[in-house]
């Protein structure tokens, strides 16, 4: 157990190291981020007081579609030199490969996502008056669940012929309840609600986040498989 | 083989006709169905085909299973086959949909969360045929296929239980009013459920051959190359 969990520590480690030598997907995805608030504010009118309501959803879509960039790069980049080989050569669980790459691209969102929101409630003008300790455990629970079903999607993706335009189209339906989870909640806190009026939202991502760390946890071997 | 098809097509047409006989013919309309009431025929086809549809979907699910398990290619048949029909079904089903949606509730579309889940496994099977489509080997193909069918069918309960909650917040303007079948109704209905599965059957015998007759003539191409 020790040593699988370091061999998962090792992967993260080197992941995050490669991108902050970089910094090229980082970058890339805050932009998109910021990009994706100014087309919004450009689609719908940012001075409205309808836009409160719909932030969350923008916030979130902003996240998701920044998050599928770094997805994809994850097991892109391991394609080049042939570097996956490699990897399945080292002498460990092909889990820890699935569980390294899930906390890497994790911190990586959580990362963008932490310079994002702030300018997206910047640049619409939102004061936000709820728990900030809640808001951060749904932020947290939400991009888990992505990522987690978005990294092995994103392996499965990456041996295929058109994978970059591949994960988009195999990743959004199979996440639809996070994007509802995640909306309601943030659109609840936004709102001042107190989480327990929408506890069955958090309940429904929980359940998704380990539905789906088991799942590909017992499928990952059958991706890896030269 | 051959001929296990063609009687299972005789029947399936037999049956077709039967169904269409009784849902045009034999079944009662509904008496609280006052305008347009023959719109509320187009149920027999979409209630079964929706049926069918999801019995497609789980084939997927289980035979992704075995194959994941004995690596045999029928199975990976099997399953691409059955994803194929489904896909075909539950595209009958979001068609036939709308337009007793635009009768019945005067829309061709709300957000209710069967409608919802229906189109949300349209696009998860979509994607299924699309990795089909773009993994190169035909052993990568058969693999990848089977973990997305399991990952995708695992997802849809999920699927539908956050998009019942997430109606349930939202006003509901149209109550789904479960129409009281009458015992007529019942039977057309359940004859034509038989007349749709018998259909999926020979869809799939057809299908079957199909990817059989490829797997043969990429042999035959092989011994070819190999000779000269």
């Amino acid at each position: 157990m020790r040593h699988f969990w370091s061999s998962v520590c090792a992967i993260v480690w080197k992941d995050l190291k490669a991108e902050f030598r970089t910094k090229e997907m980082l970058s890339a995805m805050l932009i998109f981020a910021f990009l994706v608030i100014v087309i919004f504010s450009f689609a719908f009118d940012p001075g409205a007081q309808s836009i409160k309501q719909i932030l969350p959803g923008i916030i979130w879509v902003g996240f998701f579609f920044s998050g599928i960039l770094g997805l994809n790069r994850s097991f892109l980049s391991e394609q080049i030199n042939d570097c996956i080989s490699g990897l399945m050569l080292a002498p460990v669980d092909r889990a820890a490969i699935y569980f390294g790459k899930v906390f890497a691209n994790l911190i990586q969102t959580t990362l963008v996502e932490a310079v994002a929101l702030p300018v997206f409630i910047v640049l619409f003008d939102f004061s936000y008056a709820g728990s900030w300790l809640w808001l951060i455990v749904v932020i947290l629970a939400s991009t888990f669940g992505f990522v987690a079903v978005g990294t092995f999607l994103a392996a499965l993706a990456s041996n295929t012929r058109s994978s970059e335009v591949l994960l988009p189209i195999i990743l959004f339906p199979v996440i639809v309840p996070v994007v509802i989870g995640a909306v309601e909640l943030t659109k609840a806190l936004f709102a001042g609600a107190s989480i327990s009026s929408v506890m069955i939202w958090l309940q429904v991502i929980l359940v998704y986040d380990i539905v789906f760390t088991v799942v590909p946890f017992l499928l990952f071997d059958y991706l890896l498989e030269a | 083989m051959q001929k296990f098809r063609t009687v299972l097509g005789a029947a399936t047409f037999l049956l077709i006709c039967a169904a269409i006989y009784m849902v045009f013919i034999y079944a009662p309309v509904p008496s609280n169905v006052t305008d347009m009431p023959e719109v509320q025929k187009i149920l027999y086809f979409h209630v079964s085909a929706a049926w069918i549809g999801f019995l497609a979907f789980f084939v997927v699910f289980v035979c992704s299973i075995v194959y994941l398990k004995n690596r045999s290619r029928k199975w990976d048949m099997v399953a691409a086959s059955s994803a194929e029909v489904g896909v075909v079904y539950t595209s009958i089903v979001l068609l036939t949909g709308p337009v007793w949606g635009k009768a019945a509730w005067n829309v061709w579309w709300t957000w209710d969360p069967r409608l919802t889940t229906t189109l949300v496994l349209w696009f998860i099977y979509v994607a299924y045929l699309i990795i089909r489509n773009s993994a190169e080997e035909d052993e990568k193909r058969a693999r990848f296929a089977a973990v997305f069918g399991i990952i995708g069918f695992i997802d849809v309960p999920i699927v539908f239980m956050a998009i019942r909650w997430w109606r349930t917040i939202h006003p509901i303007i149209f109550e789904s009013n479960s129409v009281g079948l009458t015992p007529k109704m019942l039977t057309t209905l359940f004859v034509s459920l038989g007349a749709f599965t018998l259909l999926y059957l020979y869809y799939m015998l057809l299908r079957l051959d199909i990817s059989k007759a490829k797997l043969q003539l990429a042999e035959l191409k092989e011994r070819l190359r190999s000779h000269y």
